[in-house]
Formats: C-alpha cells, structure tokens, sequence
C-alpha cells in the first residue's frame, strides 16, 4: 500500500488522512467524502448506513470542508484514494470539464434517471438543497422584519448591523435582486451591476463570514441583525433558544451533488452506491435529521416527509417558488470564474 | 614547502568534528525532509506549471490586492510590535529586578498562554470584544457609552489579540539579555552621582538594546505569518499575506499561485533576519545564550 503512496506528497497527505477512516475490510468497499459536522451524521443514519447495509458493501467516510482542491490532487497524482464525493454541484461540473470527474452512465442509475432533468448533469445527481437566506434578529425587529434583499440594502428603514459571506456565489444573486432583478431572470449575472449595488451596503456590513459556524455565532450572540446565512444554520441557533428567523422569500436555492472522482479505486461499486443514495426513500429520510431538503424531488411523494416538516425544508415546491435557483453552470463558465476572481479585489478596496 | 606530517591535534580535531558531524546528522536529515524539502517542492511549483512560468509573480507584482495584502501585513506586524514592546520591557525588566522567586512567578504567568491553544485564545478575545461582549456591556453599564464600541471584525480587534499571542516571545529574550546586564555598573552609575532614571538611560537601556532588537525581530517576523487572528477577528476585510495564500489555492486551484505568495512573503522575511543581521548576532535573535 504504501509504496502506492509516493507519487506526491499532498497526496501522502490525503492518503494518511484516509487511512485513518479505513478500518473494515469488506469484498467490496467505497471511500465516501462529505463535509463533516451534524450535516454528515444526518446522512449516515438517513442514507449511508441503509445504503451500505442495502448493497452489502463497506461505506469508508472522510471529510473535507472544501473537496475542490483534492480532487484536483488526487485526481492528478493518477492514483485518487476518495470514490464518491458529495460537493456543491458547480464543482462536479467544473471537474467534469476538466476531466477529473467521471462520466456517469445513467441506465446504471435508474433512480437517477427518473429524476427532472435539472436535478442532473452529465457528471452529478443532485443530493440535497440548501439555501442562502436572509436571516434576522427577532430582538431587533420583533414584527416588520426585513423580507427581500432591497430592505436588506436598504439600511434607513432597516436599521441594524449586517453581515453577508465573504464569497461571491450567492452573494452576486442577492444583490441584483437587491437591486430589482427578477428571481428568474438572473442568469447570466449582470456582474457590473451586482459589483456596483454591492458597493452600495459594503459600508453598512459588519462582518463578511467565511465559515458556516462563523455565520450562526454571529446570529447568536446579537453581534449583527441580520445577514445571509445557510437556512441550516440559522434553524439550528434558533432550535437553541436563539431568537432569530429567516424568510424563504428570495432565497438562493443551492444544492451539493454527488460525483465520481475520475480513476476511483472502486468504480463499479461506487455507481452502484450512487443509485443507492438518491433512492426516494433514502432522500426522504435525510430531512428528518437536518433541515436540507433531499435532492431528489420523488422523496416528497413517499409519504415519510409530513407536509409541516415539507412546508419547513427549502426545495419543498412552494418555497422553492419563492427562491432563485442557482445556476452552477454559470458560475462554472469563465464568465463565473472570473467573477470570482474579481471578488478578491472587490473585498480589498 | 614541504609537505610535513599531520600534526596530531590536528587529526585529534578533526576527528571529533567528524564525531559531532555524526551527532548532528539525524537532526539534519529532519530537517532536510521536512523544511528544506517541502519549501523547496513549493518553489519549484511557483514557477512550473506544465511548463516554466513567472505567471503566479507576476500577479503577486502587478496586482495591486497583493500589494495592498502585503502593505497591510506590514503594517500590522509594526504595530503589534511597537505595542509587545511597549508592554513587554516593562515586565520584563520587573521579572529582572524582583528577587528569584518572584521572577519565576512573572515568567511563568508570561509563558502560561502557551498552554492553552491559539484558536481558543482568539475565540475569548471574540467574546471580550463583540458587540454584546464584556468589555462593550460594562461600559455600557458605567453609561460610558451609549452605543457599543466597534472593538473587533476590524483591524483593531486583530492587533489587540496578536499583540496578546505573541507578547512572550518579547518578553523572554528581553529577560535573557537583562539578566546577563551586571547589577554593578547600576551601583557604579549611583555611586558617581548619577540618579536612577539617568542610570537607566545612559547604562540599562542600551545594555538592553540587543535583547530589544532580539525580542522586535521574532514578533515582526511570527506576526508577518499569522493567520488565525486575522481569519477570525478581521471581519473579512483585514486580509494579510497568509490569508492570500490559502484564497489563491480556492481561487486559481492550483498550490504555484499560492506558492508564489509564500515565496515572495519567505524571501522578505530572510531579507529582514539579514538586515537585523548586520547590526547583531544572529545568535542572539535566535535564543542562544
């Protein structure tokens, strides 16, 4: 094994990481990367642990806040380590572009087949939605609470300190809207104007985040009024006895994707798995233990999702009306990339 | 010339050096495989990409993020080492002054945040500093103010708290340097008729002087690679060169534009430890007695 594992030194590194998590030994195994925290147990007992025990395979989990640029080491070092990868989708297409993801073959993956097309690309299935929202204090403002990102811009009327990710994707969104632009109507991003409009609130923002956790202490502890955050986390602090809340209304509506990583160790074993995952039952069960909604849109129909735990998730129709979805091949054509590059500028001025 | 036979001591000499040579050797050969190495590796990939490229430096030379990262990273640095010292020779001069068990005392509450890790410290700062923490809610309470202070998510609270993480290491080669100042040439100062403070200026603190520089050199140069401080306390808008590097791996998906940046940031942090090395031993910056 280990004379496998000279060809890089990042990739040493990767691999040391992951021979930590392999301890079983099974006839067939797969290497599972998602990114941690009570997100990755929800999925263990939802959708890992019932898959594995389905398929009569070993799943090995490892996590990574930010797959990205493993992938492009594994991948590069010829000998990847991770199968499947549960990532934001605009990274399973940017790594389909530049073939560090496997093609997918869908007869093989007829859950994922019967999926909408939008729930799909060539490269990645859907596996569950999250949105960016705007979250607010209740203390702050008890009823006429902000409900768009124009009263999020629109600091006399609602006064109070800010806070907004330190991250274009979601971010240049919510500033055209801000600034008029249709939910609908977004893509391809105006970026001048949404750079422009966001030179606008820059002044009035407390605080950019760069982390999940860091977005929700912030709620928490009343250092900012209001702020995008990942509905996840604001429901979590609020669950805890916080009072804050956050409106669908103009959401940004992501999603994480699963991908195969190109050269995986257990190919076969790993599409078979992938299937497995977006089973509508497996789906359904996810949002029971965390407030991400499944990525394929046949789970609402099984019946294990109550309609008031539906009306709370943000991909349940309804509230994905009220929401923008985000387009991951824009942000993954040059004119994205760019975008985010132009941000580092844009943060230092 | 002839040639003679070797001389015995020096064959004697050059024996032990071969015997200190075989010492020092596993200790070398860590440090060849992981700093020389590694640093290496991440030189040679700042200029090769499929193919040689000055393409990361030139973006670190010309665009003016860089240079405004970098600016700002020298600035803070200057700052929090104007403020260590500033708090730091005072304490250290009354850990010199005070009787030996005292002394211990002082130092050992100066080293005591080691134990503790730099992540939590900066979290306990964020507490202190946000806008519903204590200090902003007991001033608030004496009616100071009226309206919370803007305390951290800023470059002040980030100064405050690297000031704090990085005060023992001007505290200790201050200390070493002062014990080494014979307690004589004080008496000999007061016996010509000279006050204390006047003692203190003419013969203390330039007998301190190198401990000073010694104590300045390693803050500045720790603080030019913080990034913990920064990431947590800045508020998304104090970006120091660190910070640079871990953005250019996420932006440009590929470890030459950060290296690039570590190298630029590697080589002015060896260009300062040559200018200080001009006015002092290096030996002494480096803790050796």
């Amino acid at each position: 094994m280990m004379t496998k594992r000279n060809s890089g030194f990042g990739y040493a590194l990767l691999g040391a990481v992951a021979l930590c998590g392999t301890t079983a030994q099974a006839a067939e195994q797969i290497t599972f990367v998602s990114q941690g925290g009570a997100y990755q147990q929800a999925q263990t007992v939802a959708i890992l642990d019932p898959s594995a025990k389905k398929l009569g395979i070993t799943i090995n989990q490892d996590s990574i806040p930010d797959a990205w640029p493993a992938i492009k080491t594994q991948v590069g070092s010829g000998k990847p380590i991770w199968d499947v990868v549960d990532t934001p989708t605009g990274y399973c297409l940017r790594g389909g572009e530049q073939g560090l993801i496997e093609k997918l073959d869908f007869s093989k993956i007829p859950n994922a087949a019967a999926m909408p097309e939008a729930y799909r690309s060539p490269y990645s299935v859907s596996y569950e939605f999250y949105s960016s929202v705007l979250a607010y204090s209740q203390k702050t403002f008890p009823k006429d609470a902000p409900n768009s990102w124009a009263d999020f811009w629109d600091v006399k009327k609602f006064p109070g300190r800010r806070a907004l990710r330190n991250h274009p994707i979601a971010t240049l969104e919510a500033a055209l809207m801000a600034d008029g632009v249709a939910p609908d109507k977004l893509y391809p991003l105006d970026v001048d104007r949404a750079f422009k409009k966001l030179e606008e609130i820059k002044p009035h923002i407390t605080v950019w985040w760069t982390s999940g956790a860091q977005s929700a202490q912030l709620l928490n502890d009343g250092e900012v009024d209001m702020e995008m955050a990942w509905n996840g986390r604001v429901s979590a602090v609020a669950k805890e006895g916080a009072k804050v809340s956050f409106t669908y209304n103009q959401g940004i509506l992501q999603s994480t994707s699963l991908c195969i990583l190109k050269g995986a160790p257990n190919l076969n074993t790993a599409v078979k798995f992938l299937n497995e995952a977006v089973d509508p039952v497996h789906q359904a069960n996810l949002p029971l233990h965390i407030d991400y909604g499944p990525g394929n849109p046949k789970a609402f129909d099984t019946g294990v999702i109550k309609p008031e735990r539906a009306a709370q998730l943000p991909s349940e129709p309804a509230n994905a009306a009220k929401q923008a979805l985000m387009s991951y091949a824009w942000w993954s054509s040059p004119a994205g990339e760019a975008a985010e590059k132009r941000w580092a500028s844009f943060m230092q001025k | 010339m002839t040639i003679s036979m070797p001389d015995p001591s020096q064959k004697h000499q050059r024996r032990e050096h071969g015997l200190m040579l075989a010492l020092v050797s596993p200790a070398l050969l860590v440090i060849l495989a992981l700093i020389v190495l590694p640093v290496g590796w991440l030189a040679w990939q700042s200029v090769y990409h499929d193919g040689f490229t000055l393409e990361n430096y030139r973006r670190v030379f010309t665009e003016d993020v860089y240079w405004r990262s970098f600016a700002l990273t020298f600035e803070i640095s200057l700052a929090v080492t104007g403020i260590a010292l500033l708090l730091g020779y005072p304490v250290a001069y009354l850990a010199n002054a005070v009787p030996k068990g005292w002394s211990i005392l002082i130092l050992s509450l100066v080293v005591l945040p080691f134990w503790t890790s730099v992540l939590v410290r900066a979290y306990a700062w964020l507490a202190l500093l946000q806008r519903t923490g204590v200090i902003n809610q007991f001033l608030r309470y004496l009616d100071v103010i009226s309206e919370p202070l803007a305390l951290v998510h800023n470059t002040f609270g980030t100064v405050v708290a690297t000031v704090h993480i990085l005060l023992p290491f001007m505290v200790l080669p201050l200390y070493a340097t002062m014990q080494k100042i014979p307690g004589d040439l004080m008496q000999a100062g007061a016996s010509l008729g000279a006050s204390p403070s006047l003692t203190f200026f003419r013969v203390f603190l330039p007998l301190s002087l190198p401990g000073v520089l010694a104590g300045c050199t390693m803050v500045f140069v720790l603080c030019l690679g913080f990034y913990i401080t920064p990431e947590l306390l800045g508020g998304g808008r104090t970006v120091m060169v660190s910070m640079l590097v871990s953005r250019n791996v996420e932006l440009y998906n590929q470890f030459g534009a950060a290296s690039a940046v570590a190298v630029v940031l590697l080589l002015s942090v060896l260009l300062i430890f040559f200018v200080v090395s001009r006015f002092i031993s290096l030996d002494r910056v480096l803790g050796r007695q």
